[in-house]
């Protein structure tokens, strides 16, 4: 049944090489772990992405819920954790993969500083992939305030007064994050919110897709 | 057994694993995701609160319907509020006590009793000139497919309680 669905689709639209050229090329010998299993390191990106992927799934459900509101959002959490059914594993599936993907990140990162794998002519994908970097933890800093408990505020606090330090434009910079000068509140709140589930994400598929298909196009890294 | 055509490929070995690993493996993030998507779907409705005072003694109840506010209190989700109730309360020619949701049958408009100057003695909707008879049933041909719901009602102290609106029997 799906064998014909999938003809009655590539009859008409052809979309076989559309996925050939996606999916289906050669795996060198030296990044597959079944010929040699020290090459699992080259899963961390991969790792990395599948992580992503569960974070992005399991944030577009716990917005069914949360409300990025002072008077609501620490109930709102309460209430999704307390009372839906899984909400402890969805809302613990973003909270741990947080950090689990900074981890698989920072594997990532070290196994192609110390293959050389940024080494011309990647030095690009090197640096697409440090914006990646530099997005995740945005992700993890305004991630962090969205429960509205003691330890989200004051973790906010500190980290907008780590933002006033910036030479020169730093009080604008914090007031651009906390949307007002002094409070860390409602404004704030509803900032963060947008910037986590919005801005940040958009700019995340951006970076990715041009990091998956640099990689495409230059290949893989020969061997050491 | 030996038949060729029973024989699996290594190739067929691996697609199928592979297949069934990933499906597992999407399984486990996608399960709990939706269960937690669908759960007001699969909660148990709340058992409809106690009767309320609403604050109409039994001896101002007319034959005529007059309109009667409460408040209840709402729990909906983490928010809790108190939320206005409107019945439409008479005695009718019995004298039994009649108390009926406003809540238009057709799609939810508020329907007010002798709404509309060209139908007297009727509920009228102003939304699509939905109509009821003084006992709550929809007048036929107009947009209403039910009769208005029903209050569940008791007389306490010479006072009127209102529970929760429901549909008739039969309706």
């Amino acid at each position: 049944m799906l064998q014909k669905l999938y003809d009655w689709i590539d009859d008409r639209v052809d979309v076989t090489p559309i996925w050939r050229d996606i999916a289906d090329h050669e795996v060198p010998e030296h990044v597959n772990p079944a010929y040699h299993f020290s090459a699992f390191v080259y899963c961390f990106g991969g790792l990395t992405f599948f992580i992503v992927v569960i974070q992005v799934l399991s944030g577009m459900f716990l917005t069914m819920y949360y409300v990025p509101d002072i008077e609501n959002a620490w109930e709102s959490v309460y209430y999704l954790q307390s009372q839906v059914a899984h909400g402890q594993i969805v809302r613990g599936m973003h909270h741990w993969g947080a950090s689990v993907v900074i981890v698989m990140l920072l594997l990532h990162t070290m196994r192609v500083f110390f293959q050389g794998a940024y080494k011309k002519p990647r030095e690009l994908n090197w640096m697409v992939g440090v914006l990646i970097f530099f997005i995740m933890l945005g992700l993890g800093f305004t991630g962090y305030l969205l429960p509205w408990d003691n330890k989200a505020y004051f973790a906010t606090q500190v980290g907008l007064e780590i933002a006033e330090q910036v030479p020169f434009i730093g009080v604008q910079l914090k007031t651009l994050l906390a949307g007002d000068p002094t409070i860390v509140g409602a404004q704030t709140l509803t900032r963060f919110f947008a910037i986590h589930v919005f801005f940040l994400p958009a700019a995340l598929f951006g970076l990715l897709a041009v990091h998956f298909i640099l990689i495409r196009k230059q290949g893989i890294a020969g061997p050491l | 057994m030996n038949d060729k055509k029973n024989k699996v490929s290594r190739r067929q070995f691996l697609n199928y694993s592979l297949t069934g690993l990933g499906g597992f493996m999407a399984a486990g993030v996608l399960i709990p995701n939706l269960r937690f998507a669908v759960d007001p779907v699969l909660k148990q409705a709340s058992a409809g609160g106690d009767l309320v005072n609403v604050g109409l003694s039994e001896d101002d109840i007319t034959e005529d319907p007059q309109r009667v506010d409460w408040d209840v209190e709402q729990v909906d989700g983490w928010y809790e509020s108190d939320i206005n109730r409107t019945a439409w309360v008479f005695k009718d020619e019995n004298g039994d006590i009649q108390a009926f949701s406003p809540v238009c049958k057709h799609l939810g408009c508020f329907v007010t009793w002798e709404g509309s100057d060209d139908y007297p003695d009727e509920f009228f909707c102003p939304c699509h000139d939905g109509r009821y008879y003084k006992d709550g049933t929809n007048v036929p041909h107009t947009p209403p497919l039910a009769p208005l719901d029903v209050y569940e009602h008791k007389i306490e102290n010479g006072m009127l309680f209102l529970g929760e609106p429901k549909p008739r029997e039969g309706a």
